[in-house]
């Protein structure tokens, strides 16, 4: 018998959901809105790269961009199943959801990897 | 009146009514739920937004300055306001729910759902503050 793949998938989806249930809301608001409209100084961009490059920060920001990305696959992927009853094509949604959010990690991985 | 009458692959004695694509139009509840599952496409939609933002900054000061530009503009604006709607729904429902997805006991006995959820609203409410303190107050001081 093999092991189904769930529970780790679904521990993904449950870590990412309350990842970014604390912590998007307030960095959509600043990072999206009041940043770029200009409603407060936003950070120079020296203190943003020095922001980025710092070592711990860097693995904050790959947890925070990839976490999400599986709580998303997951949840899509049986949204789509019951909403649009595409239990048929089980396989093929599995493989676009999660391969989707692999192929972001292994691009945000890289991104903060090659920082210098 | 001729649905056609499909019966589950090797079980030809069971017979499953039909359901149509749009079951979930039906009742109030059910938009909700379908609702709160589509919020997940802006939990995705934010994570690729941060990492363009990460990538522009490691870019150049050039290529930061034109997705801030970007980011500034009214169709960008009204789908990330669309996206906020759908991240504070998502961050309600995921609190709300907490309690019942993993029930924290203390000494033998079920701590009542609405301390869980509040003690969830209430750090939600902390590390919101926080950053906002850390991005808008000690930064901003040069």
């Amino acid at each position: 018998m093999t092991r189904s793949p769930t529970p780790p998938l679904w521990l993904l989806f449950s870590a990412g959901g309350t990842l970014a249930a604390f912590l998007f809301p307030i960095h959509l608001l600043l990072f999206g809105f009041v940043f770029p409209l200009g409603w407060a100084e936003p950070p120079s961009y020296e203190q943003l790269l020095a922001l980025v490059r710092h070592p711990p920060i860097r693995l904050y920001l790959f947890g925070f961009i990839s976490l999400p990305l599986f709580h998303w696959a997951h949840r899509f992927r049986y949204t789509l199943y019951d909403g649009l009853k595409l239990k048929h094509l089980n396989m093929l949604v599995a493989v676009l959801c999660y391969g989707t959010a692999v192929v972001l990690s292994v691009v945000a991985a890289r991104t903060l990897l090659d920082v210098g | 009146m001729s649905t056609p009458v499909r019966y589950t692959l090797h079980h030809p004695r069971w017979y499953r009514r039909p359901v149509s694509v749009f079951w979930w139009l039906k009742k109030r509840a059910y938009i909700v739920f379908v609702l709160r599952e589509l919020t997940s496409v802006f939990v995705a939609l934010v994570s690729v937004l941060t990492l363009l933002q990460v990538r522009a900054i490691l870019e150049s000061p050039e290529a930061h300055a034109a997705l801030m530009a970007r980011l500034a503009s009214p169709p960008v604006t009204g789908l990330l306001l669309v996206a906020l709607a759908a991240l504070v729904f998502h961050s309600v429902s995921w609190f709300n729910l907490a309690p019942r997805a993993m029930p924290v006991r203390l000494r033998g006995r079920r701590v009542p759902d609405v301390l869980v959820s509040g003690g969830n609203f209430a750090a939600w409410l902390f590390l919101s503050a926080a950053m906002a303190f850390l991005f808008l107050g000690t930064m901003t001081t040069r």
